[in-house]
């Protein structure tokens, strides 16, 4: 085993750990520090894949910002204190069906279908390039992108301030 | 000297998204506390880029369309989980609950 591999293997499990963690984590809080794990372990799937920029917006927009802010939407809605008895639905043995389903379907297509195995085909692709490519070829996209988050951000802002008369 | 990514199998990481999404799929299906839904779907979120990450890394030559589109999912998650907590809250403060359940005026 190469140090690669063992270093994919840790990751895969502490991804997984982390993902099993959110969904099955009584206590909110918990869950989402569980999700921080996870976000991490992808990050560095990242890291591995060759993308450090990835990476590093991985750690800082997912494991930093959407932690923090799901961590601050606990807060506001007291999801740590007030849990309610029972955390999943009536509906969850159906949810195990399906999801069940879905992962063995998944899974059969991964280890059914050819994937090509060259060695000599991984591409890495370096922080200029990609910078580069975002902002000649991908440049509409891009912006329509921070079109798309100033108005979530707007958005979100108007939908959660407190109406007129309201305390 | 070999890359990290030429000793370990494109599989490898098609295997571990496809149990992440599964999970988040499980979560978003069971669970009652809204935020907890969210995070599981940002879980589904996370395994879809890893899958977008390995195809350009395995397989799209000098193109990383993937890449590209992983930094649009993240761009796009971070829109979505802001919106959904700004929405989250409101019916916290409406409602008094932050149970998709117990939110059902809807249902007929």
């Amino acid at each position: 085993m190469t140090i690669a591999e063992i270093v994919f293997y840790l990751l895969a499990a502490l991804a997984i750990i982390g993902g099993l963690g959110v969904v099955t984590m009584p206590n909110v809080v918990h869950a989402a520090l569980f999700l921080i794990l996870s976000l991490l372990a992808v990050a560095g799937f990242y890291i591995l894949l060759s993308s450090e920029f990835l990476a590093l917006v991985q750690v800082l927009i997912y494991a930093g910002a959407v932690a923090t802010i799901i961590l601050f939407g606990l807060m506001l809605t007291r999801g740590g204190r007030d849990m309610p008895a029972v955390p999943v639905s009536a509906q969850w043995p159906l949810a195990l069906v399906s999801a069940g389903t879905l992962m063995v379907v998944l899974l059969t297509a991964v280890l059914d279908s050819e994937w090509p195995r060259d060695a000599g085909e991984v591409t890495l692709v370096s922080v200029n390039t990609l910078g580069g490519a975002l902002f000649r070829d991908w440049l509409l996209p891009f912006e329509v992108a921070s079109v798309v988050l100033l108005v979530a951000l707007i958005g979100a802002v108007v939908i959660s301030r407190p109406e007129e008369g309201e305390a | 000297m070999e890359t990290a990514a030429e000793q370990i199998p494109l599989e490898s990481f098609l295997f571990v998204a496809a149990v992440l999404f599964s999970l988040g799929v499980y979560g978003v299906l069971s669970r009652r506390n809204a935020v907890q839904i969210i995070m599981s779907v940002e879980l589904m979120l996370n395994a879809v880029a890893v899958n977008f990450v390995a195809f350009a890394t395995y397989t799209d030559g000098e193109l990383f369309r993937g890449l590209i589109f992983a930094i649009f999912v993240i761009i796009i998650a971070a829109a979505e989980v802001g919106l959904a907590l700004g929405i989250i809250l409101r019916v916290f403060r409406n409602r008094a609950t932050a149970n998709v359940d117990e939110v059902d005026q809807l249902k007929w």
